[in-house]
């Protein structure tokens, strides 16, 4: 538990030094929404129909953007060995490791959100949809894709088939997500498509990191 | 305490060795020898517990290292070429993270002390990013004092490492050894050691030099 937390500490200290690793994808996604309406047009019932949709789609591409840098550098520069050898569950650091991730790509997204609901003009029962199964679906993101950079991140080209690998595992969490948004916008009750997301993130929390530890040591050897 | 049965390791279908036996008790330093390609790095890893033999077990304490694996790390430190220090973090904070990653609680050491020790007085504060090749391997090897473990496992300590350094490393290996620690280490230098404490292990290629 302290290991744990003392990784998830030093993930947030290495960030601190190099913002550019949490702007980058956060100025992305701002570049994305801005662009939407520009392209569409300007009538908000257009807006507000396809809007749910941009922000969902832009997290997850601004997710799989910044999912890389959770093993590389650390098997670049031997890290990874080392917490390999540390004597505590893999598991565990993975977990870790893991929610370092979401803290630092997911929360400043959850955080801005409803800036990017003004600049969408999305209407409040909308929003708070969107926040909700945004809160409930990022930490899936970053779960699932670190069992793909687990398995890719000893690959020298391992980008493509990253994507490759994670992107029809995030498709559940897309559709139920989507489609929660979608009942919203018609006032009706989505507290299913919640829970059906919130029972993806618990089995994904259950076996993600175990799966993640182990892709590690295939990675490795 | 650490002992290799019959080791075997492929690499791309390709036998690096086969049929190794030895063994490691307290107050020992094993020196792996070899020409380049010989596997001396693979033999590290394997006995780290990093990769699988191709056949063959490695045994610590007469049990499975695979699957104890966590109480054998506990008692490990393996330091391999890359040398597992973030640059964005100054060298304190990189010793400060390895201390927080030991199992057991032990008060903390003065880190400025054992700075100062590998000749990094001045830079504690600086980030890795900032030092040489061989300030970074220093800082690497500063955990030496910082995790108290049994066993080292040392791939190339003295690479990047000036003289004095070298001297005074081999110094420190020694005190180790002789307070019951084990060292298994490669090195291409040839060791000042006394010879009821040294042992060289020679890895004979299985391919033919050009």
């Amino acid at each position: 538990m302290r290991a744990a937390f003392n990784v998830v500490q030093r993930e947030l200290l290495i960030a601190m030094r190099r913002k550019s690793d949490i702007l980058n994808p956060l100025w992305f996604l701002l570049i994305v929404i801005t662009l939407f309406p520009l392209a569409l047009g300007p009538e908000p019932e257009l807006l507000a129909r396809v809007a749910p949709g941009v922000l969902w789609v832009a997290a997850l591409l601004s997710s799989l953007l910044s999912l890389e840098r959770l093993f590389r550098d650390d098997y670049l520069d031997g890290s990874l060995e080392q917490l390999l050898l540390s004597g505590h569950p893999l598991a565990a650091l993975s977990l870790a490791k893991i929610v370092a991730h979401w803290l630092l790509t997911a929360l400043p997204l959850l955080l801005l959100s409803p800036l990017f609901a003004v600049l969408l003009g999305l209407s409040m029962p909308i929003f708070k949809a969107t926040f909700l199964t945004l809160l409930i679906g990022t930490p899936v993101l970053s779960l699932i894709g670190g069992v793909g950079v687990a398995l890719t991140v000893g690959l020298r080209r391992g980008g493509v088939l990253l994507s490759l690998l994670v992107l029809p595992l995030f498709i559940p969490v897309l559709i139920f997500a989507t489609s929660a948004i979608e009942a919203a916008s018609f006032g009706l009750p989505y507290a299913g498509h919640l829970a059906i997301m919130g029972a993806i993130a618990m089995l994904t929390l259950c076996f993600a990191p175990f799966a993640t530890a182990s892709a590690l040591r295939v990675s490795m050897s | 305490m650490l002992q290799a049965k019959e080791l075997a390791c492929t690499r791309d279908q390709h036998e690096l060795f086969s049929g190794l036996n030895f063994s490691i008790q307290q107050g020992q330093i094993i020196q792996i020898a070899g020409v380049n390609g010989a596997g001396k790095t693979s033999l590290l890893r394997l006995l780290a517990g990093l990769s699988l033999p191709a056949s063959g077990e490695v045994l610590w304490q007469g049990e499975s290292i695979q699957r104890f694996s966590q109480r054998y790390h506990q008692q490990l430190l393996y330091l391999g070429h890359l040398a597992g220090i973030k640059s964005e973090l100054s060298a304190l904070e990189n010793l400060q993270f390895f201390k927080g990653m030991d199992s057991m609680q032990t008060p903390e050491p003065d880190y400025f002390e054992i700075l100062a020790r590998v000749g990094l007085a001045g830079l504690e504060d600086e980030p890795c990013a900032h030092l040489s090749a061989g300030q970074q391997r220093r800082v690497a090897l500063a955990r030496l004092w910082v995790n108290q473990r049994l066993l080292w496992i040392l791939d190339e300590p003295f690479t990047a490492i000036d003289k004095q350094g070298v001297a005074y490393l081999e110094k420190i290996l020694l005190q180790h050894c002789e307070r019951g620690g084990m060292v298994i280490l490669t090195t291409h230098q040839s060791l000042q050691m006394p010879a009821e404490h040294y042992r060289v292990i020679e890895l004979s290629a299985s391919r033919e030099l050009m």
